[in-house]
């Protein structure tokens, strides 16, 4: 470069201007009253809080534009604890802008870096004690002290084992086997083909087995199933699967295949299950093939059959696990 | 002496005799703060973790972690008789049965909100200043770790109920967690004790909550404020202030005050719109079973961007060899966040590499002056704003009668173009306000006053600006790029000629500036 | 409570009046068969289907078909019964004001005594569900609330969301909000599955559990806001949003304030 581009002086720090309140007693004893006020809304907030929490019932109701009709003793209760939290702060930083000293200072910051003897002392002191300990010479100690930290940090990591049991196969078995009935949830009760019309829905899980009184959450986020009517015509599955439906009705899993959501939302007339999770899209009649959405897999198919007594069961087992994926699954 | 004034000097002495308190209170009492209002976005963080730990310590009295399956026979008369989780009930009984319960639980949750909001704008205000340049690194690693944990913090705080918006979200985590490649499945098994949901989890994200997240945000948060405090804190460039000092008002009495205030302002907005605003009300969203499922579940904010990311995300598996890999999972949830959250803690170090710069820096940056971070920057919350209006487009296109489709299409093309076009147009707009600032010193500004000159010319009068504005335009510093050869001085080309031409690449966008005005410019306008 | 129970009852005006017309209709014609007089009402009762049928092929005809079959643009009305052209025609969906992507809730365009009219016009043509009467419909009595908001998340939740205020389908549609809607109404659209609504068949969600989920969704419309404003029960979105706007907005506003020199 030619020539050092000249900067602009800096003018240095303006003078400080003086407030009102500096110079005039009235106005300084105005800014105290002001404060003042402050603080007391705060002490009538309290007040308003002690008498919601005694006075105000939980079952009174106020009618508030926007809000609607407003439990009281709630509303009453946060608005005195906001005042009096509110006003103390109001009243301190309205305090410190009036009254208190507001002219800047100005303080020099100091370099970080430490001088240059005191590194070299610390270097020299780290040395020393490092050679006085015999670390660079005695390479057995360190060697057998880096193997024994080494191995202390595998405790903890083996004492967390029994966090839980390892997974086996619990990812790819419900509990729908061969003959399992098809019961409504809620309400247990077992489908007969005739109760669906074409159109319906029904949320399903497996009957219990007998002795069974309760279906543990884990057993439900597996077997939930979602059963659908249509007319047979508007399928489109290959025989096989078609075989796994019976008079238009059709069985899917509930549990999303990409995150595992419930995927229920189902369109009559477009045919599509919607999960409101993250929109994946499937379609009933091509087996739940994915449209849209993150979801890589269709929804596993429950193949139907009817029993002696013409009520809807599972012909089989699901035929591949269900819900969303895992390292250990093949397909 | 008056009598409280002996009690004041005996109970300081008898303290400053056993610890020798006063010359460190005396230098520390003094310590100077500039004020800006932009300082105070970190402490409405702070203020807002000692509010959730004050109401979260009211709700453990109450709160039982536990996933035991209970019968409810509460208050709440449209649950009355449901099986639902102890977690559950307990928390019907914060909100229906003990009085303030419901506010303590509103003020908790809203905090949260708040202490999330307050973290990324504080972020930003950092990342746009240039705060987080030499000597200050560190603690913009311990910032980002902040902001990091508290999202997971608040995830584990939401989960905690365990109705069934809560549950959907533990749920999905899962299938995160699940989809790591070799050992995600026992990783899954091991955190839930068993299959999903299983009766473990509660209790234990319950003990991270309150103990080991807590434990680990004080410790940070201390280290943080201690930093702040040794390394005095950044200031605005304005006449008289340099790099070598701080202009401020001193800690007590006039920042303490102001400080505390301000703590107490929080406290009371915080329960202001905790008295007002519902949030999370869980009596409605119903117990958690995996068998149902809400239209529009959608996560608190913080993940929203999360969970946007999920949904936009093409729908790609791999089975090969027995077994499964989820792109459509880990691309958005694991790899995404990963790359933007090391790119965010790694940045001081990066733009000290492109710029060459390893001085310390106490003047903080005006955003237009620094065009290429202030667009890199605008880059990077483009993309993460349209991750999180995709976390809420069930939302949108229910209230704007929009189709979630073409939402999420819009979001899957929008994320990839507009986040380089942001990143031109912010580039842009810098250097176009670096000439308007260069034109304000040399021409001073426009007052609207037309004046006719002798020969019939209209020409607008122009006010010059006070020598402490031009000061202020003109007191940054403008650096070359660096000049980083690719053959060395016997003519071969360098081992490092790659790195090298990238550097000088990335060296020389950075540069790209409106040059300020110099004495020069002025006194060559002077003479027209 | 007072004045919410007449401004109920005043909204619920028409349908009641409907449904008294109707069993208006039906008493008569149970009062008939046990009557010599037999061709007189079933004079009344022809009369009212020609009535409904003039309507029809005013006003629905064009997109229906002459004679309800159906055409390119409306399905067929063949056996759908009364209850689905009461919920159609009553609650202001059908006639469409324009081919948008689903029938819009609205004012409607013909009174009760015309929608009866309608409805006994279609069902006439095949049997279909039946609009569902008074003393079926008393869910006060029948229904369990707690029953209902369970049997509303299994089954409903995940279209018209957790508190019934409705939710977004695929492509445009949406399921509407069942806040505010007459419970006979509610009723049939569990019967007949209108637009992209599944149907509810009495065997998988019996009459009784329908009469919950309806009280349960009365209960959920007039519970009061308990925690202050409810920012429309949709979750977590708008809590964010109030959050970025109005939270921080006011906190920074009083920062400002505090950093600025007092004069």
């Amino acid at each position: 470069m030619a020539h050092e581009i000249e900067a602009i002086q800096d003018p240095g720090i303006p003078a400080h201007v003086h407030r009102k309140a500096d110079n005039d007693p009235a106005a300084a004893k105005q800014a105290e009253r002001q404060v003042a006020i402050l603080f007391l809304l705060s002490a009538l907030g309290t007040i308003l809080f002690i008498v919601s929490y005694v006075a105000i019932p939980e079952d009174i109701f106020v009618f508030i534009p926007v809000m609607g009709n407003t439990n009281a003793h709630q509303l009453f209760l946060g608005l005195g604890l906001a005042f009096s939290l509110f006003f103390i702060g109001m009243g301190a930083i309205h305090w410190a802008k009036t009254l208190m000293p507001d002219e800047e200072v100005t303080v020099q910051r100091h370099e970080f870096r430490s001088a240059d003897e005191d590194r070299d002392a610390l270097v020299a002191t780290a040395k020393e004690g490092a050679a006085a300990a015999g670390l660079g010479r005695r390479s057995l100690i360190k060697r057998s002290l880096g193997l024994s930290l080494g191995l202390v940090g595998l405790s903890p990591l083996l004492l967390l084992r029994d966090l839980g049991p390892l997974p086996g196969d619990s990812l790819s078995k419900t509990s729908w086997k061969a003959g399992t009935r098809l019961v409504t949830d809620p309400g247990d009760r077992p489908i007969k083909p005739e109760d669906l019309e074409v159109g319906a829905v029904a949320q399903v899980l497996p009957a219990m087995i007998p002795g069974q009184d309760h279906r543990a959450l884990s057993d439900i986020g597996k077997d939930a199933v979602l059963l659908i009517r249509l007319r047979p015509e508007e399928f489109n599955l290959d025989a096989e699967r078609l075989s796994w439906t019976h008079e238009g009705i059709i069985a899917f899993s509930k549990i999303c295949s990409h995150m595992g959501c419930a995927v229920a939302l189902y369109e009559q007339q477009t045919k599509h299950l919607l999960c409101p999770c993250h929109q994946s899209t499937f379609d009933v009649t091509r087996a739940a093939k994915v449209l849209f959405g993150p979801a890589a897999r269709p929804l596993p198919q429950l193949a139907l059959a009817l029993d002696s007594e013409g009520y809807l069961v599972a012909k089989q087992s699901f035929s591949e696990p269900v819900g969303p994926s895992f390292w250990e699954r093949s397909s | 002496m008056t009598a409280r004034e002996r009690i004041a000097g005996n109970v300081a002495n008898y303290v400053d005799e056993r610890t020798g308190a006063a010359a460190w209170m005396k230098k520390n009492l003094n310590k100077v703060f500039p004020d800006h209002w932009s300082f105070l976005l970190g402490e409405i963080a702070l203020y807002s973790f000692i509010i959730l730990l004050l109401s979260g310590t009211f709700l453990t009295f109450w709160f039982d972690p536990s996933q035991r399956e209970v019968v409810y026979e509460g208050a709440y008369q449209p649950l009355s008789g449901l099986k639902m989780s102890a977690a559950y009930a307990s928390t019907l009984h914060i909100s229906f049965e003990v009085r303030g319960g419901l506010l303590m639980r509103q003020i908790h949750h809203w905090a949260a909100l708040f202490f999330m909001v307050a973290i990324v704008v504080h972020l930003l205000r950092v990342y746009f200043t240039g705060a987080f340049r030499k000597p200050r690194e560190f603690n913009w690693i311990i910032g980002v770790g902040l902001l990091t944990l508290g999202i997971v913090e608040g995830f584990l705080g939401y989960s905690l109920p365990d109705d069934l918006l809560s549950g959907t979200g533990i749920r999905i985590a899962e299938a995160i967690i699940q989809a790591v490649p070799v050992v995600g499945t026992y990783i899954a098994f091991f955190a839930f004790g068993g299959a999903f949901p299983g009766e473990a989890f509660i209790p234990r994200i319950f003990t991270v909550h309150v103990l080991l997240l807590p434990g680990i945000f004080l410790a940070l948060i201390t280290v943080h404020l201690m930093l702040v405090w040794y390394q005095k804190h950044t200031q605005y460039p304005g006449p008289g202030r340099t790099e070598k000092n701080v202009v401020g008002y001193p800690l007590f009495p006039v920042y303490m005050a102001k400080a505390g205030g301000f703590f107490f302002i929080v406290f009371g907005v915080t329960t202001f719109i905790a008295a007002v605003a519902s949030i999370n009300p869980i009596w409605l969203y119903g117990p958690y079973t995996p068998g149902q499922i809400s239209a529009g579940s959608q996560p608190d904010w913080y993940m929203g961007w999360l969970d946007g990311l999920v949904r936009m995300a093409p729908p790609l598996e791999t089975h090969a060899f027995g077994h499964t890999i989820s792109w459509n999972i880990l691309i958005p949830g694991l790899i995404v966040p990963g790359i933007m959250f090391t790119g965010l803690a790694l940045y001081p170090f990066i733009e000290s590499w492109i710029t060459g710069d390893k001085r310390e820096h106490h003047l903080l940056d005006r955003p237009r002056n620094v065009p290429n971070r202030t667009a890199i920057g605008a880059m990077a919350l483009t993309f993460t704003l349209i991750a999180l209006i995709n976390g809420g487009n069930d939302i949108i296109a229910q209230q704007f009668h929009l189709s979630i489709n073409q939402i999420m299409w819009f979001s899957r093309i929008g994320i990839l173009v507009l986040p380089p076009i942001a990143f031109v147009i912010t580039k842009r707009i810098c250097i176009s306000l670096q000439r308007a600032d260069r034109e304000l010193v040399l021409h001073g500004k426009e007052t609207g006053r037309l004046v006719r000159l002798p020969h019939g010319e209209f020409v607008e009068v122009h006010e010059e600006i006070s020598p402490e504005k031009k000061w202020l335009l003109t007191s940054h510093e403008q650096s070359g790029a660096l000049e980083l050869p690719e053959i060395d001085k016997a003519g071969v080309r360098r081992t490092d000629a790659i790195r090298n031409k990238l550097r000088s690449r990335m060296s020389q966008a950075n540069a790209e500036v409106a040059p300020k005005v110099s004495v020069q410019d002025l006194k060559e306008i002077e003479h027209h | 409570m007072k004045r919410l129970s007449k401004y109920r009852r005043h909204r619920a005006a028409a349908p009641l009046l409907l449904i008294i017309a109707l069993l208006g209709i039906g008493t008569t014609f149970s009062v008939a068969s046990a009557t010599p007089n037999k061709s007189a009402l079933a004079l009344a009762r022809s009369a009212i289907i020609e009535e409904g049928k003039q309507i029809f092929l005013k006003g629905c005809s064009s997109c229906h078909g002459l004679n309800a079959e159906g055409g390119a643009i409306a399905p067929s009305l063949i056996g759908v019964g009364a209850a689905s052209v009461d919920f159609q025609v009553a609650t202001g969906r059908m006639p469409m004001a324009d081919m948008s992507t689903q029938a819009m809730r609205k004012a409607p365009v013909y009174s009760p005594q015309e929608v009866a009219a309608l409805a006994a016009y279609v069902a006439s043509l095949a049997p279909g569900p039946a609009i569902p009467g008074d003393e079926l419909l008393n869910y006060e009595r029948d229904g369990s609330v707690a029953d209902g908001g369970e049997l509303f998340r299994n089954n409903c939740a995940m279209c018209h969301n957790f508190a019934g205020q409705g939710g977004a389908l695929t492509q445009g549609k949406y399921a509407p909000t069942v806040m505010g809607v007459d419970p006979v109404h509610i009723y049939e659209a569990m019967i007949t599955g209108p637009q992209s609504m599944p149907v509810f068949s009495d065997k998988i969600i019996t009459p009784e559990e329908k009469l919950s989920i309806i009280k349960w969704i009365k209960s959920a419309e007039a519970e009061p806001a308990l925690g202050g404003a409810s920012l429309g029960r949709v979750g977590p979105v708008t809590e964010g949003l109030l959050v970025w706007t109005l939270g921080i907005g006011i906190l920074i506003g009083i920062a400002v304030w505090l950093a600025m020199k007092a004069r």
